[in-house]
């Protein structure tokens, strides 16, 4: 099928220090987004050091050689910019969006942080006790925390690097010291191991200029050999189950190992085509059966990777579905469920017009994510750091469009085959909803 | 880690240039005759048009809560002449997709299609609004399901917390609570849903926005042939919001509860006072961004929390200033004790003009990244004229922002966030805080709604 592609142009240039620099120009509105992607994420933390790769991230805001602490958010909105960094299993990023006319702004504070950060003591202190505070916010203090990011991957993997938590344990953060974080800069900042994306309203010329004047004296340092996480995926099926105090409701993630999503592209793309058969929208597979017609479930979702962005993470990544369910449906009826639903579709296919529709709307959402300068840049950035191709964003449709259905009905036989992952999360509170009627105030009590 | 810097030169921080400033997107308008109001603006970036459709919806008392949201969760599950999988099914074909929200003001739905659909888009939409069927076993399907999924929402604290919040607020008011109820849930019908729809799915004072790459003209066109036979009756207005009071703090138990949500609130200024764009930036420099001092004292000094914020929402019928930090219980006073601090500070001092500064360029400069992209100019569009605001407000806004004063924030300041005037509620471990807190004022304990 022919599908809608942006063209979006894309220009690539490496530093003499190794910095690969993406420029995507786009003159539609007035506004530009710089993203710098390290590539290291918290599969390379090490060990006794959980959580620290994100710690880092936060760490990279507390100042650096020409900028006090504070003062990088300070600048960029002054400039009515926003700012923001994540931290992944592979890399960390670190990006600014903004008016066009602060485009140098952003590339000189990008720029000198990648020379080095000025962390003290103080500052580590403090943004220990914020990182605390966060996972208190995501994790600990409400139902459902982390579940399945955090809790899946030690019952999928064996190895510290795909098992661990990547938020970290509090004593394993508390121990972070100012050389930690001078060994974790040295090993992995280096600007050979990063990209820049600039994309928006520039000229490539003179945005090419300021990126080798703000960048071009950072030191080149050694980059670091990338390991291979590699682990074979499992045979037999592997179960775990967790008790969340604060959940109302039983809840339940599967984890599928799928092909290298950098090494085997081809192959990988009709699993990202099977999560939208699967769970976009009430015409799809798993909506229809156990929404609709079982009624067993709640909610139900599908999506590729740690955070659900199919093109972000490398081998080994896991195909995951997460439900939510009510206590009186039981978990095996639901894995039953999919077992069958996965069976008919690697038996009998799929549907006339399935693939089609599927696919019109899987490119219309690309488009409209390609719309936003600073999704934009990202996706850029990270086609660039793990495949080398950032024209992917304009040649992904036309990709998709190759899938055919034989591959969507050869993925899910794929999951069928070998030894899934299942999670069970019980619920340990009793549903208290509104059964009442409002209270109307304090007072009234 | 000073240890890895090498000597160099002190660097200049950058001057930012000036931005170029974009024409107003040019907005083709027509009232059909049976009331709706159509917005379209050509942007032809990407091959898509962005949907937003606002229709008035206020309805008083937990069966119309239960009722409006059960209506949201249905609307798509069958027309006349479609079932749920064939709607389903053709608005995926053409690249589309739709989904809907209700809250105590307006019902919406919103979506996005490959714009050579538009009219075939358009068709599946004027067949819901004009003959959904709410089947019987849909209806019920969706009934359970939300019940479950209310249960599941009511046991975030971030909902607890708003819904005990917005409960001290607004008594027995709709804006009270933004999730229906269990019991009143059980008891709605299908037939309720018919009758809810006919008397209230209605093209009076609805507002439908268009952004996309379509001819704006065409798109009116193809808007009123589908839509132009759509019927239906006026809205009854929102009743007014009950006089604010402030009392005591109050404390809603959460046993074992590793944090505590605290919220404060109460009035802000309408969009429509000449005092909106000082309020705007007040709100900014207290807490609505990174740079804001609410984050500087909590999160970068103290380190008491993640993501402390103050904000301010505009209802129709109210305003409503509200302050957000979740800490550690063990730091629950000390935590509040600077919140009132820096809201005092706010109240009753003039802000630094470098603060003032800072917070016009990012109040401007937000509004033109928010607009950048087809759905959030849509998006922006839509709140706007609900508001009864035309696009003229992305010029207007940034040049009244400009002439704000810090005389101008602290006289607006002193009436919105001075702390004697929010009411203040607490989620958390009551057996924990509850002594520490009584110390910065009265108490009072309640239990979760």
């Amino acid at each position: 099928m022919s599908l809608p592609a942006p063209s979006y142009p894309v220009e690539r240039v490496t530093l003499a220090n190794g910095l690969r620099v993406v420029l995507a120009p786009d003159r539609t509105s007035p506004v530009v987004a710089v993203a710098v992607h390290y590539d290291v994420g918290f599969r390379s933390e090490p060990e006794g050091r959980t959580g620290f790769a994100h710690l880092f991230e936060h760490l990279m805001f507390q100042g650096s050689e020409n900028v006090g602490k504070a003062e990088h958010p300070k600048f960029v909105q002054a400039a009515g910019g926003t700012f923001n960094g994540s931290t992944h299993p592979d890399f960390t990023d670190y990006f600014e969006l903004l008016p066009s006319g602060a485009l140098e702004l952003a590339l000189f504070l990008e720029a000198d942080r990648m020379r080095a950060p000025k962390i003290t003591q103080e500052n580590l202190n403090n943004q220990i006790a914020v990182v605390q505070e966060e996972i208190r916010v995501n994790v600990m203090n409400r139902p459902y925390g982390g579940f399945p990011w955090i809790s899946l991957p030690p019952v999928a993997f064996d190895t510290f690097p795909n098992a661990h938590n990547g938020y970290g344990d509090f004593s394993e953060l508390q121990a972070a010291s100012l050389a930690d974080a001078g060994s974790f800069f040295d090993d992995y900042y280096a600007p050979g191991n990063a990209v820049l994306a600039v994309v928006g309203d520039f000229d490539p010329a003179p945005a090419l200029a300021l990126v080798e004047r703000h960048f071009g004296d950072v030191p080149a340092r050694p980059v670091p050999a990338r390991p291979s996480f590699a682990e074979p995926v499992p045979t037999t099926e592997r179960r775990q189950t967790l008790v969340d105090a604060l959940a109302p409701q039983p809840a339940l993630a599967v984890g599928y190992r799928v092909p290298d999503p950098v090494a085997d592209l081809t192959g990988y793309l009709p699993f990202v085509v099977l999560t939208d058969i699967l769970t976009s929208g009430d015409a799809s597979r798993l909506e229809r059966r156990l929404v609709q017609k079982d009624r067993s479930v709640t909610d139900v979702g599908t999506y590729l990777g740690t955070f659900g962005d199919p093109f972000d993470q490398r081998d080994p990544l896991l195909f995951t579905i997460r439900a939510v369910h009510p206590t009186e449906s039981p978990a095996e009826a639901i894995l039953g469920a999919v077992d069958e639903e996965l069976d008919r579709l690697a038996t009998d296919g799929l549907a006339d017009g399935e693939l089609d529709r599927v696919q019109a709307r899987l490119a219309a959402g690309l488009l409209r994510e390609a719309d936003d300068t600073l999704a934009r840049a990202s996706s850029v950035a990270t086609h660039e750091l793990q495949r080398g191709r950032p024209e992917l964003i304009n040649e992904l449709p036309g990709l998709f469009g190759e899938v055919s259905a034989d591959a969507v009905s050869a993925a899910a036989a794929a999951l069928r085959s070998q030894g899934r992952s299942v999670l069970e999360l019980l619920a340990g509170a009793t549903s208290k909803s509104g059964g009442e009627e409002p209270k109307s105030g304090g007072e009234d009590q | 880690m000073t240890t890895t810097i090498a000597t160099t030169t002190k660097r200049t921080i950058p001057a930012v240039a000036p931005t170029r400033v974009p024409d107003l997107p040019t907005v083709a308008e027509r009232t059909l005759g049976n009331g709706l109001r159509v917005l379209a603006v050509n942007r032809p970036a990407i091959p898509l048009v962005e949907l937003r459709l606002r229709i008035p919806f206020a309805g008083a008392g937990p069966a119309f809560q239960a009722r409006a949201a059960l209506l949201a969760e249905t609307l798509f599950t069958g027309t006349a002449d479609r079932d749920r999988l064939t709607i389903a099914t053709d608005l995926q074909a053409l690249g589309g997709a739709l989904s809907t929200g209700v809250d105590a003001d307006r019902f919406a739905i919103g979506g996005s299609a490959l714009a050579i659909n538009l009219e075939p888009f358009l068709g599946v939409l004027a067949e819901v609004l004009r003959s959904a069927a709410y089947p019987a076993g849909e209806v019920a399907g969706e009934r359970a399901r939300l019940v479950d999924a209310t249960a599941v929402a009511r046991s975030q604290p971030s909902v607890i917390a708003r819904e005990a919040l917005l409960g001290r607020l607004y008594g027995d008011h709709p804006y009270a609570s933004d999730i229906p109820l269990d019991r009143q849930l059980a008891e709605a019908t299908d037939a309720d849903l018919r009758a809810l729809h006919a008397d209230r799915v209605s093209p009076v004072g609805a507002i439908l926005t268009l952004v996309g790459a379509v001819e704006p003209g065409a798109a009116l066109d193809a808007v009123e042939a589908a839509l132009g036979g759509w019927t239906g009756s006026a809205s009854t207005p929102v009743p007014a919001v009950p006089a604010h009071r402030t009392g005591p703090i109050v404390i809603v138990d959460r046993p074992g509860a590793v944090q505590t949500n605290i919220r404060l609130a109460g009035p802000a200024v309408n969009r429509d006072s000449p005092q909106y764009p000082a309020q705007r930036l007040a709100a900014t420099i207290f807490g609505g961004y990174f740079s804001s001092r609410l984050v500087s004292n909590i999160r970068e000094d103290k380190g008491y929390s993640y993501s402390p914020r103050g904000s301010v929402e505009h209802f129709d019928v109210a305003s409503q200033l509200t302050v957000a930090v979740d800490v550690a219980t063990d730091v629950t006073a000390p935590a509040l004790l600077e919140v009132l601090y820096e809201l005092g500070r706010m109240a009753t001092r003039a802000v630094g003009p470098d603060e003032l500064d800072a917070a016009r360029q990012y109040a401007a400069g937000t509004l033109a990244l928010s607009t950048a992209t087809a759905a959030g100019l849509a998006s922006t569009l839509s709140s706007l004229a609900g508001a009864g605001i035309g696009i003229e407000y992305l010029r207007d806004h940034p040049a009244a922002l400009a002439t704000v004063t810090v005389d101008d924030v602290l006289a607006v300041a002193a009436s919105v966030l001075g702390p004697s005037g929010l009411a203040t509620v607490l989620l958390g471990d009551a057996a924990v805080i509850s002594a520490s807190v009584a110390t910065l004022g009265a108490l009072e304990t309640a239990a979760p709604a």
